[in-house]
């Protein structure tokens, strides 16, 4: 049975969900399953792990882990993975993880597998597949040292309650200060509910059709009748404009998002946006032009007036969620 | 202040991918190569900085011939000098740790007090080859940097980077590795004598053996596939927009559901 060690984030007080898809999903791969988490004030968090498949859970807590940076969280993650020596390692591909991954294993003089979207066993050893070109290929790739460390991506497995038998273990780090030259001077979040792109099940997504930035609110309306688990997305075209920030440009320069539904609106569908969103399980398509390439990868299009639709839509979508 | 700047040539994002015929890589004939976009972050960054406080720009690439081009491109945009680590068989099959390794060794005989990579490479997406420098190089790496500035003595950088839904401030000595990730700045179009005088430019040509290295690589692809092709669906037809949208949001509840 392999011995599986997972990195459970922790954001704004909670345990984020992509670390319990991970934990379960280590669950159900046959492992003995531990799971790290690192922070300040997160010891209370802790005991939830065991009910998606930790059997032991790892604490890591003290001021000096209130803001992520990459060193000091190495080092504790390091220094857990040392007290367990697992034969694998996941990591939620979140912004934190994708730059946490690489340099713990480094640190462990291992090579690592980026943004894992399904997982397999032959053996002892864990078998990834990786979307690359941005998802317009798929690779199967081993990582040949031990542990095996990889980063998955988000919203690829689902969270499984099935209990293990979640024993908490504070632990002592003392980090050597002398590697820690990166000093965190400001952190600034916003404080919207908002998932992640990466992390959101719903996408409503505008284009150069938006016209500008105020024009987004209409998206932003869309979504929020959708619930807690939708967000807004953009074309390049949009971001470039300067309507809507960097953050939220899905693509091949941007995220790459798999949600349940993603609506492209006034968006034509060049190659690199599909990239990004075309792993996506229900794409919906609006688009005054008939003949725009988005069309040919929907499941559903709308002709028409984006303007006109969004807001019929957002009425719509309210009256079946009842609100 | 001198900067090292690794650039990767990657296909073009326009690029249909294909399989080459055993499906272990993608088929390379007729595919249009260019500068990582992220890497072009990168190099932008490292001129901007010299044209302000002086100092010189290296370009590190591990690559075949071909791979030239990306560094005759960065040489326009202003870097001074380049080292193409040119080792066909070694590039064929260097993971990113492998890739790291030449590139910390070429690295290492270098003046800089940054190093600048992009934050991903387009074509393998690892986003792992900077923090394996680090490591190798007991750097700290900054990622996914969105704005850079120098301190006044030139010792400290102070850079902001994007976190999930937000941005945070780190002040980190110098050296150290950064990240480029888009909005860093607007890469230049290189002109035409600046192309012209990028030809003239050293470049120093090395094999892995030169550089006094080996690595296996830590990971192995078993085989590669492509995502099946997505089929157009359905459209919805409606006599007014509020009838289409009532049509979707039917279809999306009870056919998809999806909500
Ligand atoms: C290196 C590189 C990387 C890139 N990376 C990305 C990336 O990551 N993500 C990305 O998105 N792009 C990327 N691009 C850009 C990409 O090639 C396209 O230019 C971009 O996606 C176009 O955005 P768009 O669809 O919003 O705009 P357009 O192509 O201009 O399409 C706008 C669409 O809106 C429709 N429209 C207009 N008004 C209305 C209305 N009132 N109602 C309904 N429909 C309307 C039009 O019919 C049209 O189809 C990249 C390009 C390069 C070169
Ligand atoms: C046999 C084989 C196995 C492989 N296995 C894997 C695998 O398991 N997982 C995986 O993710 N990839 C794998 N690859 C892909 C290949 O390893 C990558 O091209 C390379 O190692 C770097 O990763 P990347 O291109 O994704 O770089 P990233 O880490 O995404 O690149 C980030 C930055 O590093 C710098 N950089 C990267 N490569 C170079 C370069 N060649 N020259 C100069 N600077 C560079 C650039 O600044 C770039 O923007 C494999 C390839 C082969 C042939």
């Amino acid at each position: 049975m392999p011995e599986i060690l997972v990195y459970a984030e922790v954001q704004k007080g909670e345990i984020k969900k992509g670390a319990f898809e991970i934990t379960s999903k280590a669950k159900a791969l046959g492992g003995q399953v531990s799971a790290c988490i690192i922070g300040k004030d997160v010891e209370g968090l802790a005991g939830e792990l065991g009910k998606y498949g930790a059997d032991k859970i790892y604490v890591v807590d003290g001021p000096e882990f209130e803001n992520y940076l990459t060193e000091p969280y190495v080092q504790a993650l390091a220094h857990v993975a040392g007290l367990v020596n697992p034969s694998i390692i996941f990591i939620s591909a979140s912004a934190q993880g994708k730059d946490l991954t690489p340099a713990l294993a480094a640190r462990l003089k291992v090579g690592s597998i980026s943004d894992c979207v399904d997982l397999s066993m032959e053996g002892d050893k864990v078998i990834a597949k990786r979307p690359m070109f941005a998802g317009k290929a798929y690779a199967t790739v081993e990582a040949l040292g031990n542990p095996q460390v990889l980063s998955i991506r988000p919203n690829s497995f689902g969270v499984e309650e099935i209990a293990g038998a979640g024993d908490v273990e504070k632990v002592d780090v003392s980090l050597d200060t002398s590697k820690i030259k990166a000093v965190v001077k400001s952190v600034e979040v916003t404080e919207s509910e908002e998932p992640d792109q990466t992390e959101a099940e719903i996408i409503v997504a505008g284009g150069r059709g938006m016209d500008n930035g105020e024009n987004f609110k209409l998206l932003e309306e869309l979504a929020h009748a959708f619930g807690p688990t939708a967000t807004v997305g953009a074309s390049r075209a949009a971001v470039d404009a300067g309507w809507i920030e960097h953050g939220y440009q899905i693509g091949q320069t941007g995220k790459t998002v798999s949600p349940n539904l993603y609506i492209a609106a006034g968006i034509s569908g060049a190659i690199q946006h599909l990239a990004g969103m075309n792993t996506s399980k229900v794409i919906v398509a609006i688009n005054k032009d008939p003949e725009a390439p988005i069309f040919s990868k929907a499941d559903y299009g709308v002709v028409g007036d984006l303007f006109e639709i969004i807001p019929k839509l957002t009425e719509e979508i309210k009256k079946i969620k009842g609100q | 202040m001198n900067s090292v700047v690794c650039v990767k040539q990657v296909p073009d994002t326009e690029t249909l991918i294909k399989l080459n015929a055993d499906g272990t890589g993608i088929e390379t004939a007729g595919i249009k190569w260019i500068m990582n976009p992220f890497d072009e972050y990168a190099v932008e960054e490292a001129v901007r900085q010299k044209e302000k406080s002086g100092g010189a720009v290296t370009l590190v690439c591990l690559g075949p011939d071909q791979a030239l081009d990306a560094i005759r491109s960065g040489l326009a945009m202003g870097a001074d000098t380049a080292v193409h680590i040119n080792d066909a068989e070694f590039a064929a099959k260097a993971d990113p740790y492998a890739t790291a390794v030449a590139l910390a060794a070429a690295i290492k005989d270098l003046e800089y007090d940054a190093i600048f990579c992009g934050k991903q490479a387009v074509d393998d997406d690892a986003g792992q080859v900077a923090s394996i420098l680090g490591e190798l190089l007991d750097l700290p790496v900054i990622t996914i940097v969105i704005k850079f500035e120098l301190s006044d003595d030139g010792k400290t950088a102070i850079v902001t980077r994007e976190i999930e839904g937000g941005h945070a401030v780190i002040e980190v000595p110098l050296p150290a590795i950064f990240t480029a990730q888009k909005g860093l700045n607007e890469p230049r179009y290189a002109s035409l004598p600046q192309i012209m005088k990028a030809k003239k430019k050293p470049v120093t040509v090395k094999t892995v053996a030169d550089l006094g290295v080996s690595a296996e690589p830590m990971t192995v692809i078993k085989g590669m596939e492509l995502p099946p092709e997505r089929q157009a669906g359905k459209m919805i037809e409606g006599a007014d927009a509020a009838a289409k949208a009532a049509a979707l949001a039917k279809a999306l509840h009870e056919e998809a559901e999806v909500i």
